[in-house]
């Protein structure tokens, strides 16, 4: 029982911080059609902000969410800006142009990043690295032990409050708004006099950002080599599967799903196998679940108001 | 036995009926024409019969044998083909190639394809532009060449769906030529049509659909004097 | 004289160890042929039939693993690993192709990447099968390279043939019929699942040949080597892209530049370690400029040129 909440507690810690990555992911699928195979890879560039940010000023990485983030947002801009909207209007044989494109920066960017700063494992050392609370702290006579990380802790909850912005954002703004808009309807959108082009720069800025928001909350709790951006775009697009692709709200239960999951199977089963469970979850949504977890969200709506 | 026998046929998509309860027959050899305003369900309706959509209720019969819950590509193996609203000629093709990908349905070898192919070319009148790239059409000739490309696969019914939108009147008077020669070979036509003229030059029998049932059959001098298609068309203020 | 262009390309290539190339350079021109058969395979499926793999490493590294495990474990020749790849690969393709051609666009491709990578995980953790990271070492047959040459020109020959045979026919059509639109074709009377199913399963074996090749020709494989989505899959895409989506040469001439170009890069101190960034930098400057690549863009390419010179 014991081994298996403890499991449970950090599954649920880690879904969180994979539903901010997928959220990031979604948002772009959403409003571009396209999938960002570069996703993770934006991540990654984001850590090594973070990590330099430490290991130069001692900067405190969750205090980076100030700068990695707003940096991502303009490197995810131009990217749009000057690489994928071109390629949208270049006429060709192969649906998936921009698909291929994406993985050609995400190529890149590994790159650049073995080349300047090795394939060295990094991490920021921070003080409170190890601290915890004890569920005997709080209850002495506990019949079972459990603990809750601190920085794991931690940035549970900055991903969560940064989602809960988000969706203020998408709901309630003018901006947030021309970008649901967007995604939902384009021609209609662009009819409605919504900057259609603008809403793919600042919706692929924003991915970005999330991204890199979820890498500084990352590099606490995890290490960081450049290979670690391919990795965690294949984590982006599994949750995205899973929640249904363009869903916010799939992309948050699926990222806790996945996180679950990969946390179950790495005590159970092995480490190894973690990342081959990820792909039986894939593999299982897209047969069984074919639209994500957002499918079901729908129809138990439309149950509802019937 | 009539032809094609759709059965009390009913569609719901997330709780919405988009067909409900349609019956009707088409005969061997004859032009029946679905006609209704905008949203009554007609594509919707060419797609249950085609094999887009299984029907939610109801069966749909093809010369006695259920064909409902086939796949699109079976269902044109028995006999039945269609056009779409929205023209989706196989675009990096030429023309004929296009015409060709359909006709190997009935013949083994590529030269076969070919004749067959080059005949139904001469007779839609795309001779001239068997070697264009299908992009380049404009819209009128792209509407035939999903006329061609139906006929290709050598059907016994072809659905039409909306083969005149668009067009010039000259290009009308072409395609209503091509009609009457589709049906003088004894293929059966069931066409959805907006060109209320077109409509009565050409068809025999006159189905009428609005927000998805059936609300008038019949002759199209029936159909036109019909108060409660008038209601439809025209508003309740009439 | 374009008819005889393929017999003249077929001659020259059969005399070419004749020559008396260096050891090196019949290296380069063996895996070129080598990735010439992984661009024509990965073109009847991609170019074609329009269905975007990026998981095409599975049927690679199937190939290769069908050998090297021959060879390893039940000690026979590694060149028994051709046939067993046949069915393998038949049946990954056909299990793949249940659950991957049910889908369409973006998820196609994913779940392709994802099956894909399910492989290299599945090699590196199932060791007592495939000895894990450690990969699996093999005695080569031949020291000498001209063998192995013929043999992979073989390949070459084989897989080209196929597909001229298949683009020519009935499937062809119905191929590109499927990657024009597949409503249409569906409507058509194109069964577009099995055609579909049939393009992944030629691609498949076509590509796993290309493997158990690799791995009698190389001596040495592991899951990064042969299940990389990197190294292997997007190369793969990267080769057609480079020569021309749906064209019979394309995969050939992307095969021969990239080949080439790796080489080149890796040789150039300092700038060997960049080679990714060069090939990521080329696939978008391809992808930008010219998207059906350098055989489907070549009057464009000549039309540029003749401006220049005028």
């Amino acid at each position: 029982m014991e081994p298996f909440l403890q499991t449970l507690i950090a599954g649920i810690l880690l879904g969180g911080l994979y539903s901010l990555i997928g959220i990031g992911m979604t948002l772009i699928l959403g409003v571009m059609k396209i999938i960002n195979l570069t996703h993770g890879q934006l991540m990654m560039v984001a850590m090594y902000i973070t990590f330099w940010l430490f290991s130069i000023f001692k900067l405190d990485p969750y205090l980076s969410l100030f700068i990695a983030p707003p940096l991502l947002f303009l490197f995810g801009m131009g990217l749009q800006k000057f690489l994928i909207d071109p390629v949208l209007k270049v006429e060709s044989i192969l649906p998936h142009n921009q698909v291929i494109l994406t993985v050609g920066i995400g190529m890149v960017l590994q790159n650049l990043a073995t080349i300047f700063f090795t394939s060295d494992y990094r991490s920021t050392p921070v003080s409170y690295a190890t601290d915890a609370w004890y569920l005997s702290d709080v209850w002495k006579t506990a019949p079972i032990e459990l603990s809750l990380s601190f920085s794991w802790t931690i940035s549970f909850c900055i991903a969560v409050a940064i989602t809960i912005m988000l969706w203020y954002f998408l709901a309630k703004t003018d901006t947030g708004k021309s970008i649901r808009a967007t995604a939902q309807d384009l021609d209609a959108a662009m009819l409605m006099g919504v900057n259609v082009n603008m809403m793919r720069m600042i919706t692929f800025g924003i991915g970005s950002a999330m991204v890199a928001a979820s890498g500084c909350l990352f590099i606490p709790i995890y290490y960081l080599f450049p290979a670690l951006g391919s990795q965690f775009t294949l984590i982006a697009f599994v949750i995205t599967i899973l929640g249904g692709m363009g869903s916010t709200m799939g992309a948050i239960i699926g990222g806790l799903i996945l996180g679950v999951f990969e946390s179950v199977t790495a005590t159970y089963v092995g480490m190894g196998w973690a990342p081959a469970g990820r792909f039986v979850v894939f593999i299982a949504a897209l047969v069984f679940l074919p639209g994500g977890v957002a499918s079901l969200l729908k129809r138990h709506a439309i149950r509802k108001s019937k | 036995m009539s032809l094609l026998n759709v059965d009390n046929v009913s569609i719901f998509f997330g709780g919405l009926a988009a067909v409900s309860n349609v019956s009707f027959d088409v005969e061997k050899g004859e032009i029946l024409a679905i006609i209704g305003p905008n949203g009554a369900g007609k594509t919707t309706l060419f797609n249950i019969v085609n094999g887009f959509y299984a029907p939610s209720k109801g069966k749909v019969s093809f010369n006695g044998e259920v064909i409902s819950g086939l796949k699109p590509h079976q269902i044109c193996r028995r006999g039945l083909a269609r056009t779409f609203q929205v023209v989706k000629p196989l675009q990096r093709m030429s023309v004929l190639d296009n015409v060709i990908a359909s006709s190997f349905l009935r013949c083994d070898t590529k030269a076969k394809a070919e004749a067959v192919s080059r005949e139904v070319l001469q007779f839609t009148g795309l001779t001239e532009d068997a070697d264009i790239i299908s992009k380049g059409l404009p819209l009128g000739k792209r509407k035939r060449l999903e006329i061609a490309r139906a006929l290709a696969t050598g059907p016994e019914l072809i659905l039409l769906d909306e083969s005149f939108a668009g067009l010039n009147p000259a290009e009308l008077d072409v395609s209503i030529e091509i009609i009457r020669g589709i049906k003088a070979r004894g293929i059966t036509i069931m066409i959805i049509e907006h060109h209320m003229k077109v409509i009565m030059a050409i068809s025999d029998r006159i189905v009428v659909l609005n927000h998805g049932q059936k609300i008038a059959a019949g002759l199209p001098a029936e159909v036109a004097s019909n108060p409660t298609v008038v209601e439809a068309y025209l508003g309740a203020e009439h | 004289m374009k008819r005889y262009f393929p017999i003249i390309v077929l001659a020259v290539l059969c005399v070419l160890p004749l020559v008396g190339l260096n050891t090196y350079l019949m290296h380069i021109v063996i895996l070129s042929v080598m990735w010439a058969v992984c661009g024509m395979a990965w073109n009847l499926l991609g170019g074609y039939c329009g269905q975007v793999s990026f998981g095409h490493a599975a049927f690679f590294g199937t190939g290769a693993y069908c050998s090297g495990i021959l060879a390893m474990k039940f000690k026979i020749s590694a060149w028994y690993g051709f046939l067993l790849s046949v069915p393998l690969n038949v049946a990954v393709a056909l299990s793949m192709g249940l659950i991957v051609l049910r889908l369409r666009g973006p998820y196609f491709v994913l779940a392709t990447l994802a099956i894909g990578e399910v492989f290299r995980i599945f090699a590196e953790n199932v060791v007592d099968l495939t000895n894990g990271n450690l990969g699996i070492m093999i005695e080569r047959t031949w020291v000498e390279k001209t063998q192995f040459y013929y043999i992979v020109l073989g390949l070459g020959l084989l897989a080209y043939a196929v597909v001229k045979f298949i683009t020519e026919s009935r499937w062809g059509y119905y191929f590109v019929a499927i990657r024009e639109d597949q409503d249409a074709a569906e409507s058509l009377g194109i069964n577009t699942t099995l055609y579909k199913t049939i393009a992944l399963t030629v691609s498949a074996v076509l590509t796993g040949f290309a493997g158990s090749f690799y791995m009698v020709y190389m001596g040495y494989i592991d899951p990064q080597i042969v299940f990389s989505l990197g190294e292997i899959s997007i190369l793969m895409i990267m080769v057609v892209m480079v020569g021309g989506v749906a064209t019979f040469w394309g995969p050939t001439v992307g095969a021969v530049i990239m080949v080439i170009l790796a080489e080149l890069i890796r040789s150039i101190p300092r700038v060997g370690v960049a080679y990714q960034t060069l090939f990521g930098i080329l696939l978008i400057v391809i992808i930008i400029y010219l998207p059906n690549g350098l055989v489907g863009d070549f009057p464009k390419i000549r039309r540029m040129f003749q401006r220049g010179a005028a």
